[in-house]
């Protein structure tokens, strides 16, 4: 509790201060990249024959996904919290990547824990990890993927907790992670609404990205959650199916629960244990779900869909095809559900798309299972 | 009045250290729980903790983590811990706390838990991932039934949180050792003695330490500033260790009973005028 109070009172002076502020933006223009283009999507656009399809290029932030602008933001606080090591967990490993880079800018000690099975499936951004001076830590504990990378970062952080700040990489764990993450992914939104606004003149009618802890998605929607003309919809993993109970879809089967700190939508037994979660991204293999997701779906402020496996990797492949952007598998989540939604819309309407990141993780995993299914590999010619 | 009010009430009467054992419920068999919550009784303890098994145990070390898990495998829930604890009240006059992380309690619920505790025969609840700023609810769903909520202080709480938590924890405090997960550690923390004298200075409730204690030459020197002592992945890895064994509860107990005994040796040693 100590660490969580020094570090709301370190963010929440930090937010306050203009100093800060440009120091942000200087790094976000200068060392991330941003802002990010907001890309029309003609070809798919043409192909799906029904709402104009833009991507927000997260994918183009430095290190090839927005977690970096959270990340980013954390170290500047670890350096005013006069602590000289980082940790964090990952599941895809873009989180562990994205805080092994700051960390070698600002000279600090890193380490990131992440399950076998994910090192496994994201060997690329082991390397990554590795090259940029991180230690990553394998996660042998229970499903061996995001949770267990987690629960080992918390033992971690209250062993070392005086040297230590743990940079929690999504809107998950105990407060004031959630809050803080989504301010700093918030600009994702905030830039969003510039953009479409000057090449559209008008604000958009729907806005769809993946949801694993939920920081691209509430980095995006955070921005117009007062605009009620703006429709919200959030993709989980539909894994092998819902009725396959081989998902990470927390708002189709999930219960109310408390994990990692915070309560909030979990899939768990009936006797409160929590379940294993199966998904081909391991970005998005994750029991539980940032509690303001679930707030926001209570209001019924957003809506909470699944694409399954199948239908990411579809969608991965229809994008590479037709737009020439090969997304992360997370990312093509969001655009696999664009592909049903995109046909049953009038023209006129706009449809912004969180392109989170960047594919080449998991182009060796996608080959594989593409390979393995010769219907998929047509999917462009259909 | 709760067990645990009582027994410490005639602990501090008699000058003595509570010991406090933890096992994790179901490791390897609740059957086996059982039998050595009765031999520990038998053999000195004072109070015992039951750990209620987990998916993902964050406040502990990998000895506890593995008990949990095959706890789970072999079946064990919350409904039969609680089955087990009332089949061995009539046997047994411990104070007996359950040891769980939230989700368990909350899936459960609070409510529903504290009554069905009770009925059972349970005193006390720790929930090592429930601080008393979030547990409002526990608390209120727990106290009209007299089970009492033990909340945690580590060695990084202020002043200002060891009076908040001394305000609302009941049955004791639970001081966490050091900085970290449970586990056995060959040396304790340098600040110990201090930190527990800070926080006895700002409480008159009974004070147990925890975490990182494993041997009686360990118990002894807490026991010599603290009112109780909890043991728990020593016993852990004792059974472990000897898993499938004849004479596991024995040996188990035995080493209970020299925990106990090092309660006692620095009493002794003061009263010898040292």
């Amino acid at each position: 509790m100590a660490a969580l109070q020094e570090l709301e009172q370190v963010y929440l002076k930090a937010k306050a201060d203009p100093a800060f502020e440009s120091e942000m933006q200087g790094y976000l223009r200068d060392y991330v990249g941003r802002p990010t283009p907001l890309y029309f999507a003609e070809r798919l656009t043409e192909h799906l024959g029904g709402a104009r399809i833009y991507l927000k290029r997260e994918d183009l932030c430095h290190t090839g996904a927005h977690k970096i602008n959270n990340t980013l933001g954390q170290i500047l606080l670890t350096r005013r919290m006069g602590k000289p090591r980082v940790i964090a967990e990952t599941g895809a490993g873009q989180h562990g990547v994205a805080t092994a880079t700051v960390a070698a800018r600002f000279g600090m000690a890193c380490e990131v824990f992440m399950g076998t099975e994910d090192m496994r499936r994201q060997a690329l951004n082991v390397v990554r990890m590795r090259l940029l001076g991180a230690k990553v830590v394998p996660v042998e504990a229970g499903s061996r993927t995001l949770k267990d990378a987690i629960n080992e970062a918390m033992r971690d952080w209250v062993t070392n907790i005086d040297t230590t700040h743990y940079i929690l990489g999504s809107v998950l764990g105990a407060h004031p992670y959630p809050m803080m993450v989504r301010d700093f992914q918030a600009v994702i939104g905030r830039e969003t609404r510039n953009q479409i606004l000057k090449c559209e003149g008008r604000l958009p009618d729907y806005l769809v990205a993946c949801v694993g802890g939920g920081s691209n998605s509430l980095g995006l929607f955070f921005d117009f959650l007062e605009e009620p003309s703006v429709r919200m919809i959030g993709v989980e993993a539909g894994g092998l199916g819902i009725a396959s109970g081989r998902h990470a879809a927390r708002f189709a089967t999930g219960e109310l629960g408390i994990l990692h700190g915070t309560m909030s939508f979990v899939l768990q037994d009936g006797d409160g244990q929590i379940q294993t979660t199966h998904s081909v991204s391991a970005g998005l293999d994750y029991p539980s779900v940032g509690p303001e997701h679930s707030y926001y779906r209570d209001l019924g402020r957003i809506d909470y869909v699944s694409a399954t496996d199948d239908e990411a990797l579809e969608a991965f492949q229809l994008l590479s095809e037709f737009e020439g952007l090969i997304p992360a598998l997370e990312s093509a989540h969001a655009v696999a559900h664009v592909k049903k939604l995109a046909p049953t819309l009038e023209k006129d309407r706009i449809v912004v798309i969180n392109l989170s990141g960047r594919g080449d993780k998991d182009v060796e995993v996608a080959a594989k299972l593409l390979g393995r299914s010769e219907g998929l590999s047509q999917v462009g010619e259909g | 009045m709760n067990r645990i009010d009582e027994r410490f009430h005639r602990l501090k009467g008699a000058g003595e250290c509570a010991l406090i054992p933890y096992l994790t419920a179901g490791d390897p068999d609740l059957a086996t729980t059982q039998a050595l919550i009765l031999e520990f009784e038998r053999r000195g303890a004072d109070l015992l903790e039951i750990g209620v098994p987990f998916s993902d145990p964050l406040a502990d070390g990998v000895t506890i983590q593995r008990a949990s898990q095959r706890a789970l495998r072999g079946g064990t829930t919350l409904t039969r811990i609680l089955e087990m604890v009332r089949g061995i009240r009539a046997d047994c006059d411990l104070p007996l706390l359950l040891m769980s992380y939230a989700n368990p309690i909350f899936h459960f619920g609070f409510a529903r838990f504290a009554k069905e505790a009770v009925a059972a025969g349970v005193d006390g609840l720790i929930v090592p991932d429930l601080p008393p700023e979030e547990g409002a609810e526990l608390i209120e769903a727990t106290a009209p039934h007299d089970l009492h909520t033990v909340f945690l202080l580590a060695p990084t709480s202020s002043r200002e949180r060891v009076q908040r938590i001394a305000a609302v924890s009941r049955g004791f405090i639970y001081y966490v050792s050091l900085r970290g997960v449970t586990g056995a550690r060959s040396r304790l923390s340098d600040d110990l003695e201090a930190t527990v004298r800070m926080i006895r200075a700002e409480t008159d409730k009974p004070l147990a330490v925890g975490f990182g204690i494993s041997s009686p030459a360990q118990v002894q020197m807490v026991a010599g500033v603290a009112d109780g002592v909890i043991v728990g992945s020593a016993i852990v890895s004792l059974l472990e260790r000897n898993a499938g064994r004849v004479g596991l509860v024995k040996d188990a107990g035995e080493f209970v009973a020299s925990l106990k005994a090092a309660t006692r040796a620095r009493q002794a040693e003061e009263h010898r005028g040292r």
